[in-house]
């Protein structure tokens, strides 16, 4: 567990030390502040005290930035050769997957902490329901996991960071909105595996304030399975 | 603690970048492992910290195996890999600590480990620099301070001095010869004279295999098995000296060095010396003998014969 932290710290502050971190914060908070407050289906448009616009536009605002995030977290490593370096230090694979998984997690959820003054504004406009913003928020958190597990994965594979950045996109595409488009198309046991694995269901479920095992369970598959193959992926270097 | 490397072999592919390698190297001990490029060095080395898993073949440092215990293994390793790969955009202060940190020192110890390193690795002017702002030399420096920083028992550094201008491979060489001493040392080369320099044993690798071990004076004594001497007469035919060089018993080969000058290179036949006859035959000749050299195999020359085919 220390060394987990030990990790997770060092790579929080490589974050904030490359100005990634407040790149990333700054165009969140802006993005998802802008669609919230000013523009399109905002709170005012809409009419109601909710945060439904804001998780929309984080849910795919998140998308976009995770796989910028994680891009770097074990290309970079391969790339620069310092993996031999951390390797061969005191800790092992997993400690290293989950210290890394952890630093991308808690920058999100800093982001995401930096937004609840939308969720006190809101509040003061009209009754909110508290329930549904907070699961909202796991919701988002839920899906950044899921998410920052596969662009970790992607990231292990090659020592080029677009090539993670790229082939995170390209799968997360598949969980965010692919699964989904074709599971509204198709009937049957197909069509009902499809729906399973659309995350935007999920979500959606989760963030209507419905909390269902079933929903937890498929985004912690989702990150054990990320998690699993990117251990594999370093032990396959060694061999 | 000793390194125990028991027939490792490593392949990539079909080659074999280690091939059924066996040595031992016994604490306090400098172990300088020479070869050309892609002998097999960095390979074994990283081997021994864990890095790659071998095909075939066990290495123990101490009683733990690398198979068992790699966790409890790399605690006793302080590894400068080759290239000295390191973060780049980490201030050196910074990245000492992280390592402090993951070697398990202890929160209250960490800050004056640190400024031991700093004194140790002569770092005080840069340590707030971040290591890509670094030169070489001193990048190389957080190299040996982060390798150094637990006081383990065992070292390994590959190439330690590649790319540093002759000042600065002086210095290290002398950091690695002070801190060598009471510690089992492995550190890898291309070049002979490094070697020389640092090491207590010399073992040379080629192509995977290991071609000699030993010290320096053991290697020369072992490829010095016969005596060659240069030699120049004077006052006599050229052909006539050579045939009389040829008659003296204890000559294997006469060679002509230069004709003009009446050089020649004699062999001896082995554990033979045909110095005297030489000089008792000049002299009922009544040539005059104005050189006479033995030849110093040099090391460079056992070096390039054992790698070069
Ligand atoms: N990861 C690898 N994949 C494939 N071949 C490798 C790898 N690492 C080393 N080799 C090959 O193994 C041989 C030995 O390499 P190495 O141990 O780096 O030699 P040295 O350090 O003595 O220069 C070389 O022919 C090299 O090309
Ligand atoms: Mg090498």
């Amino acid at each position: 567990m220390k060394q987990i932290w030990i990790i997770s710290k060092r790579e929080l502050q490589s974050f904030f030390n490359s100005l990634m971190a407040y790149i990333m914060l700054v165009a969140f908070l802006g993005f998802s502040g802008f669609f919230t407050w000013l523009f399109g289906s905002d709170v005012f448009f809409v009419k109601q005290a909710s945060l439904q616009s804001f998780f929309g536009i984080a849910y795919w605002t998140l998308f976009f930035f995770i796989p910028a995030l994680t891009m770097r977290l074990f290309a970079e490593e391969n790339r620069s050769g310092t993996i031999e370096l951390l390797v061969t230090k005191p800790v092992n694979d997993w400690q290293l997957v989950l210290g890394k998984f952890l630093s991308t997690l808690l920058l999100i959820i800093i982001a995401l902490v930096l937004t609840l003054p939308y969720y006190i504004t809101v509040a003061n406009l009209g009754p909110v329901d508290h329930g549904a913003v907070w699961s909202g928020y796991l919701g988002l958190i839920l899906m950044s996991a899921a998410y920052i597990s596969i662009g970790i994965f992607t990231s292990s594979i090659s020592n080029n960071q677009i090539v993670g950045y790229m082939l995170a996109l390209f799968i997360g595409i598949f969980f965010q909105i692919i699964f989904g488009l074709l599971a509204g198309n198709l009937s049957g046991l197909f069509g009902s595996i499809l729906d399973y694995l659309s995350l935007s269901t999920h979500f959606e479920s989760i963030s209507r304030g419905v909390i269902d095992t079933k929903d937890l369970i498929y985004f912690l598959s989702i990150i054990f399975i990320g998690l699993v193959l990117t251990e594999g992926n370093l032990a396959k270097k060694r061999i | 603690m000793d390194i125990i490397v028991e027939n490792l072999t490593k392949k990539f592919g079909t080659q074999r970048a280690v091939d059924n390698v066996s040595f031992i190297v016994k604490t306090g001990e400098v172990l300088g492992f020479l070869g050309p490029n892609g002998a097999g060095k960095t390979t074994t080395m990283r081997a021994i910290t864990t890095f790659l898993t071998p095909n075939e073949g066990t290495i123990k440092i101490g009683n733990l195996s690398i198979y068992d215990h790699p966790d409890e293994i790399k605690k006793h390793i302080g590894y400068l890999p080759e290239n000295n790969p390191l973060y780049q955009d980490m201030p050196v202060i910074d990245y000492l600590k992280f390592t402090a940190e993951l070697y398990g020192i202890e929160k209250s110890k960490i800050k004056s480990k640190i400024l031991e390193m700093v004194n140790l690795c002569g770092l005080e002017g840069e340590k707030h620099k971040k290591i890509g702002e670094l030169s070489k030399g001193y990048q190389q420096r957080v190299g040996l301070a982060q390798a150094l920083i637990h006081d383990p028992e065992v070292l390994i550094f590959d190439e330690p001095t590649a790319g540093l201008d002759p000042n600065q491979i002086v210095e290290i060489r002398k950091l690695i010869k002070k801190i060598g001493k009471e510690k089992t040392v492995i550190l890898s080369s291309h070049i002979l004279a490094e070697v020389e320099a640092t090491c207590d044993r010399i073992m040379i690798i080629n192509k995977g295999k290991i071609v000699a071990d030993g010290t320096s004076e053991e290697l020369r004594k072992h490829a010095q098995g016969k005596e060659i001497l240069k030699i120049t007469i004077e006052d006599g035919d050229v052909n006539e000296i050579f045939k009389a060089l040829q008659k003296i018993d204890s000559i294997e080969v006469v060679d002509f060095i230069d004709k003009n000058l009446n050089s020649f290179e004699i062999q001896s036949k082995p554990e033979m010396s045909s110095k005297k006859a030489i000089f008792k035959m000049c002299v009922e000749k009544a040539w005059t003998l104005t050189e006479l050299t033995p030849f110093e195999t040099k090391l460079e020359d056992i070096f390039r014969e054992l790698t070069m085919n």
